[in-house]
């Protein structure tokens, strides 16, 4: 009956799904045909992640999938060492990363009245998810108590 | 789509000729055979005759003589492009004159030579000549990007693109315009067009094309049964300025000639309710 429908009011058209495949297709050929662009890609993909961690450039791949309706970048960066979280980092507006990992670090690491209330929320919701899941109610509890 | 949304209208058209007053060499391309290049070529040339240019046709797809057949001119042939880059014949003895015009004339392909046998600086030279002897220069390209596509190309300063409503054929002119980067600055023919199935979405539409390819529009040709017939009598539909395909490729001749008149499109014809609830019943989806 839906095909009924399509077919009166003129939508069943091959055209949408000639259209999504013409897409998809140039892109892949324009990055066949753009080799520099992927270095080029990899090089900024690498950068910003080694300033976090440190990679191995050499063992780098990158691929691109097609996933249904998508192109995907699939990128393989083999990490050697993490670094030390470093303080001034995780201290700007995104924390979630470090709370999680160490919960009571962040907790008492952030003294109260130097943060903005409005991370200060944030964090201390985080904190107690983060000690939900690591099942420790324990020391969890009176380490989100302190925060406050 | 690789290259920015090119803007340059009719306009450059007149003053992009030197001081010599050389004519333009046009070569029309498409990556994908089949699609309408010889079609195209033989229609556009006399369309320009026509309205009074002196137009020289070269069918550059050597191996596959085709241009002659539909300018209905194959016993006239005497000589080929290849007499003339070795220096066989000269050539006048080579041009052949058109039927129905005075101002249109053919330089045929060589039939029993191949691609390769052609050098590149030859027909370079050889454009060049035919520039100043004629107003249009029309290049009728190969299919394929290779060595004849080089070759066609080689001597033209412009390309008008022939691409039709269709994957395959979209994905090869985007390779093609690639290849000639900003040089030639391609304009666009999408031939074939059916407006009844654009209609049912059961086609790419000229917007869907432009949409990717993002080139000039010179002008829309639709699927024409008519086409068939006039190629079997080797009498180009251009001939017949009173129906709308052969009018569609008068407009596309008025706009390669710098003239600021819009490109008719093909309209779908009056489907009837009877037909129409028909197709309900009977008609399989595309
Ligand atoms: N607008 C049209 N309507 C209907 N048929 C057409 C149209 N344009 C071209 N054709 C037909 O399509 C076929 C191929 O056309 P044509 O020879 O012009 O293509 P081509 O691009 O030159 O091919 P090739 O790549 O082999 O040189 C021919 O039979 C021609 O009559
Ligand atoms: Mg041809």
């Amino acid at each position: 009956m839906i095909e009924f429908l399509k077919k009166l009011f003129g939508q069943s058209g091959s055209s949408a799904t000639a259209k999504e495949r013409l897409r998809l297709v140039l892109m892949t050929d324009h990055l066949e045909l753009a080799p520099e662009l992927i270095e080029a890609m990899k090089r900024d993909l690498v950068d910003v992640i080694s300033r976090h961690v440190e990679v191995d450039r050499d063992k780098i791949e990158v691929n691109f999938e097609r996933q249904d309706s998508a192109l995907a970048m699939l990128a393989n960066i083999p990490i050697l060492s993490v670094n030390r979280p470093n303080p001034s980092l995780t201290l700007v507006p995104v924390p979630e990363p470090v709370a999680s990992v160490q919960p009571p670090v962040a907790a008492n690491g952030a003294p109260p009245n130097a943060a903005p209330p409005r991370v200060r929320k944030r964090r201390k919701r985080t904190s107690k998810k983060a000690a939900g899941t690591n099942a420790a109610p324990a020391s969890a509890t009176p380490a989100s108590a302190a925060a406050n | 789509m690789h290259q920015p949304q090119t803007v340059q209208e009719e306009k450059e058209v007149q003053s992009s000729a030197p001081a010599a007053r050389l004519g333009r060499a046009i070569v029309l391309t498409s990556g994908k055979g089949g699609v309408g290049k010889t079609t195209t070529t033989a229609n556009l040339g006399t369309a320009l005759a026509n309205r009074g240019a002196r137009v020289v046709l070269v069918d550059a797809d050597v191996g596959l003589r085709n241009l002659d057949i539909v300018l209905g001119l194959e016993s006239r042939v005497k000589h080929h492009l290849l007499d003339v880059l070795e220096e066989r014949v000269s050539l006048d003895e080579a041009l052949v004159p058109g039927k129905h015009s005075e101002s249109l004339f053919l330089l045929a392909a060589a039939q029993s030579r191949e691609k390769d046998d052609v050098e590149t600086a030859k027909m370079k030279a050889l454009i060049s000549s035919l520039r100043e002897r004629f107003d249009y220069v029309l290049i009728d390209c190969p299919a394929g990007i290779e060595l004849g596509f080089r070759n066609a190309v080689a001597g033209a300063d412009e390309a008008i693109v022939i691409c039709t409503p269709e994957v395959a054929a979209v994905r090869d002119v985007d390779r093609v315009v690639g290849l000639l980067g900003n040089r030639f600055r391609p304009q666009l023919v999408i031939n074939r067009l059916r407006p009844n199935l654009v209609k049912k979405g059961k086609m790419l539409s000229v917007e869907d094309v432009n949409a990717i390819l993002r080139l000039p529009l010179l002008g829309v040709i639709a699927d024409e049964p008519e086409i068939i017939v006039t190629t079997n009598r080797g009498e180009p539909l251009a001939l017949r300025k009173d129906t709308p395909t052969g009018a569609a490729y008068h407009a596309i001749a008025a706009r390669v000639a710098g003239e600021d008149v819009p490109a008719p499109m093909p309209a779908p014809a009056k489907v009837t309710i009877l037909e129409r609830v028909g197709s309900l019943f009977g008609g399989k989806r595309a």
